[in-house]
């Protein structure tokens, strides 16, 4: 780890101003701390928000405000957030560890960096970590990376399940920087690698999330969030599928559903959702959303099991939502 | 910089990039705590701050100062152990020894949560207030927690031991 300045902000406010030109936001460290112990990151300074923007707020019109410094255990167990979005809840559970948890930021888990082994490994060549190195996943152990949406350069998978959850309810980043105040959808705040892996969200320079606003999704009481991983607890996803259902008279109103561990980013599954509408919910139109949806999938030498998974997560979770 | 370490205010000099772990091992001198994988992976550094269970070796020292931290230290003595610490060596919930401090503190944090009524990954229902801790539900609770030499059932039985049978009675 290389020497760096510590402050401790206040507010939003303080955070901008004493972020500087290359340091880092720090909340939970859960991510980062360890990135910068291997030295894959490497601010000079770090701006303490984790004492900032800590509560989570029902809103006067409906949906949920987030604060970004509220830790990932406080969301799943947050009574709304359980009874009208149990897709966030699920997706916050399944990942990492209760100690984790306990400590990793809204905000945290949003930035958190890939786990491709050769991002971590400063001897294998990584265009994300030094661009225009070179990819050593493309053509090696690749059975965890993407099969959907990649790139020549960049084959890595986003590790969030709380992204997954997000994208599918097509949550709103909210955003300050020098230059104010925006948001963003969350399913744009996340880039595709294409040929600046290195790139990896739309963040100006210094803007910090300051929450995530959850819109208000009737059906998303009847959702949830199935991960398929190596063992039944504390990986990451090989395959991770977020999903609601809207039914009316067996037939299908509206879905939502967001695919985890395939892509470069969460992955919201817009074709299977409009092949779903309308449709009686069986498992044959299930399985044919689920078809629309991997089409586009090209999978690398070890990991085309994906594709199929991927399907078969989709089905098998939508049949349970619709039991 | 200052901490709260087991009840005591304690005074350390201590370089900006210290974890957690390394102050309470290398400078407190507090060895129970142990490091393990020194990347969240395994959890023999747990450690409750402010009486939750989180991964020292993730947590940057001087993020901690005036946080409440409790080690393995400050729950049981040799002389005086704490009830789980008895019940591990009852239920055979070591071998080595090396992942049981985290072990023994994620254990006093995970009840804490079930208390609190937190779900966890394989809870039914989620709206459900009383959540029944099954073995399920202990091993996904203390999934954060490896045991290399495979210690895991008599961990979850000096678990159950101690903590079910009074919230039975």
């Amino acid at each position: 780890m290389i020497e760096f300045r510590y402050d401790r902000a206040d507010d939003v406010g303080s955070a901008l101003g004493l972020i500087g030109e290359s340091g880092k936001y720090l909340a939970g460290g859960t991510n980062l701390v360890d990135l910068m112990r291997e030295t894959i990151e490497r601010p000079t300074a770090l701006v303490d928000v984790s004492g900032i923007s800590g509560s989570i707020e029902e809103q006067a019109g409906g949906g949920v405000r987030i604060g970004a410094g509220v830790t990932n255990s406080a969301v799943a167990a947050h009574p709304v957030i359980r009874r009208d979005y149990p897709m966030l809840s699920r997706a916050i559970l399944a990942g990492a560890s209760a100690q984790i948890r306990n400590m990793a930021s809204v905000g945290g888990n949003i930035l958190q960096r890939t786990r491709c082994y050769y991002f971590y490994d400063d001897a294998a060549r990584c265009n994300k970590r030094a661009p225009g190195a070179g990819c050593d996943a493309i053509d090696g152990f690749n059975r965890i990376h993407a099969i959907l949406g990649a790139s020549p350069d960049c084959v890595a998978t986003h590790p969030s399940d709380m992204c997954v959850a997000l994208a599918a309810l097509d949550a709103i980043v909210h955003l300050r920087g020098p230059e104010g105040e925006r948001t963003l959808p969350c399913v744009e705040l996340h880039h595709l690698p294409g040929g600046r892996p290195d790139i990896e969200t739309a963040l100006k320079p210094r803007e910090l999330i300051v929450s995530v606003e959850l819109p208000v999704v009737p059906f998303a009481r009847r959702s949830t969030y199935r991960k398929v991983r190596d063992r039944s607890s504390y990986a990451f996803a090989l395959v991770s599928v977020a999903a609601a259902l809207d039914l009316e008279g067996g037939a299908v109103r509206d879905g939502r559903i967001a695919l985890g561990g395939v892509a470069h980013k969460p992955w919201r599954a817009y074709a299977a959702e409009a092949a779903l509408k309308g449709k009686p919910a069986t498992a044959e139109s299930f399985r044919a959303a689920a078809e629309a949806e991997l089409k586009g999938a090209a999978p690398l030498s070890g990991n085309g099991f994906k594709v199929e998974l991927a399907k078969r997560t989709i089905v098998s979770v939508l049949q349970e939502l619709a039991a | 910089m200052q901490f709260r370490i087991n009840g005591q205010t304690v005074e350390a000099a201590v370089d900006v990039r210290t974890s957690l772990l390394d102050l309470l091992r290398e400078h407190l001198h507090l060895t129970g705590t142990k490091k393990g994988c020194n990347q969240g992976a395994c959890g023999a550094c747990t450690v409750l701050a402010d009486g939750q269970r989180i991964n020292s070796c993730l947590a940057l020292a001087i993020q901690y100062q005036g946080r409440e931290i409790t080690t393995i230290e400050g729950l049981g003595t040799a002389d005086a152990l704490h009830p789980l610490q008895a019940a591990f060596i009852e239920h055979d919930g070591f071998q080595c020894g090396y992942c049981t401090p985290g072990q023994i503190c994620s254990a006093v944090g995970m009840i804490a949560e079930w208390e609190r009524g937190l779900p966890s990954a394989v809870t039914g229902d989620l709206t459900d207030g009383n959540i029944a801790l099954d073995h399920d539900e202990l091993r996904e609770r203390m999934s954060g927690n490896l045991c290399r030499c495979g210690a895991h059932n008599g961990i979850i039985a000096a678990i159950r031991d101690t903590y079910l049978a009074e919230a039975a009675e």
